[in-house]
């Protein structure tokens, strides 16, 4: 193994000296300890700190052919303001007064459901379509917080949309734009 | 009754094997890591739930910051020929030795007009100058489009893969910013882009 035979002193003037024997052996607790810390630490390391992605897929915007009419009433549009906060309402904007919501499990998530279930009920099993229409002073976490529960409710139709001067002036109303 | 003498056995084991094996796998896991890559400006990346991995070849990031972009394709292969076609759209003709200087910059964001000079810096420089970012406005052709079209030509010329795009944008940015980014790539019919996000629970 890692010894090396130290045996065999030379001899000296006739007489004999004898060296010491000395083992070589070193201990090496330390160092596998120290190697392990290191390996723990660089798994540690690499494997938590890889960026991860969530897909957008966004409509073709040339594509004139795939784009089909839509229900008002199917439709729900998510009005994305500042402050962490949006408002949302089912059909035409005007039409229906909009709630203010935030963007929590307790929020946004509930009124995705609820909503989805009863749009479901009245329209016969088809699904809900979502609008997001993000303002100017509307955060990128907001959006991809969005997109984020569409996902997690199993709303599969839904767009990024421009938002119109009407629906501006209804954030403005509400205190959600400046 | 005799005695049993149970024979002294000594407790040290030998290590060594171990201890190979342990340095293999460090040396193992630091060659593996990838040095994290200085973004320019400071990002803090949104979380989500639903969320996959991204792919570490054939992927270009474009980071959104402090109302700046910036660009980053991976490998150094595909930055040096996405630069020469640069090069040739702008008619600004690069020396190798810029070109193999910007094979190692990994994020940017410097318009086309400054790039010599931002090449020129000593890498300790690069880091720390305040880098405007690439120029997006609403025109056809900004330089990011060009940018980005250059780096799929030269990912599809040189590994004949679909170069797949990211987003890496600052939670704090106001959408606009990121829309001008989303139109840009729309203008070239990438309609599929992934949003690098962190983990979070649901």
């Amino acid at each position: 193994m890692a010894e090396l035979d130290t045996s065999g002193g030379g001899k000296h003037k006739g007489g004999k000296v004898r060296t010491k024997k000395k083992a070589t052996r070193v201990d090496l607790t330390a160092m596998v300890d120290l190697a392990f810390l290191l390996i723990t630490f660089f798994i540690l390391t690499t494997t938590l700190n890889k960026p991860k992605a969530m897909e957008l897929i966004m409509p073709d915007k040339d594509d004139k052919n795939t784009q089909m009419p839509v229900p008002e009433s199917r439709t729900m549009t998510l009005l994305l303001g500042d402050n962490n906060k949006l408002e949302w309402f089912v059909g035409e904007p005007g039409k229906t007064q909009p709630a203010v919501i935030g963007y929590g499990k307790e929020d946004l998530r509930k009124v995705l459901v609820d909503q989805n279930n009863l749009i479901k009920q009245s329209h016969g099993g088809q699904p809900m379509i979502v609008v997001v229409k993000p303002s100017a002073q509307s955060t990128y976490k907001n959006v991809v917080t969005v997109m984020d529960e569409l996902n997690i409710t199993g709303i599969e139709q839904r767009a990024i949309v421009d938002i119109t001067p009407v629906e501006l002036a209804l954030l403005k109303r509400d205190n959600l734009y400046k | 009754m005799p005695r049993v003498k149970v024979a002294r056995k000594s407790t040290a084991i030998d290590m060594t094997a171990m201890c190979d094996v342990a340095f293999l796998l460090l040396t193992f896991f630091i060659l593996s890591a990838k040095p994290k890559t200085q973004d320019p400006a400071q990002i803090q990346i949104p979380a989500a739930t639903v969320i996959g991995p991204i792919p570490e070849v054939d992927f270009s990031t474009i980071s959104i910051g402090q109302g700046k972009v910036f660009f980053n394709v991976e490998g150094d292969d595909v930055r040096k020929k996405t630069l020469e076609i640069m090069g040739d759209k702008y008619k600004i003709a690069f020396t190798p030795d810029e070109k193999n200087t910007f094979a190692g910059v990994e994020s940017f964001g410097v318009p086309i007009s400054q790039l010599k000079t931002f090449l020129a810096l000593d890498p300790k420089q690069r880091g720390t100058i305040a880098q405007p970012g690439i120029p997006v406005d609403t025109t056809n052709t900004n330089e990011l489009y060009d940018w980005v079209h250059s780096a799929r030509l030269a990912d599809k010329y040189l590994h004949d893969k679909d170069l797949k795009i990211g987003i890496k944008g600052n939670s704090e940015e106001n959408f606009p910013t990121v829309a001008k980014v989303i139109s840009t790539l729309q203008k070239q019919k990438v309609d599929r882009f992934n949003l690098i996000t962190s983990l979070k629970s649901k």
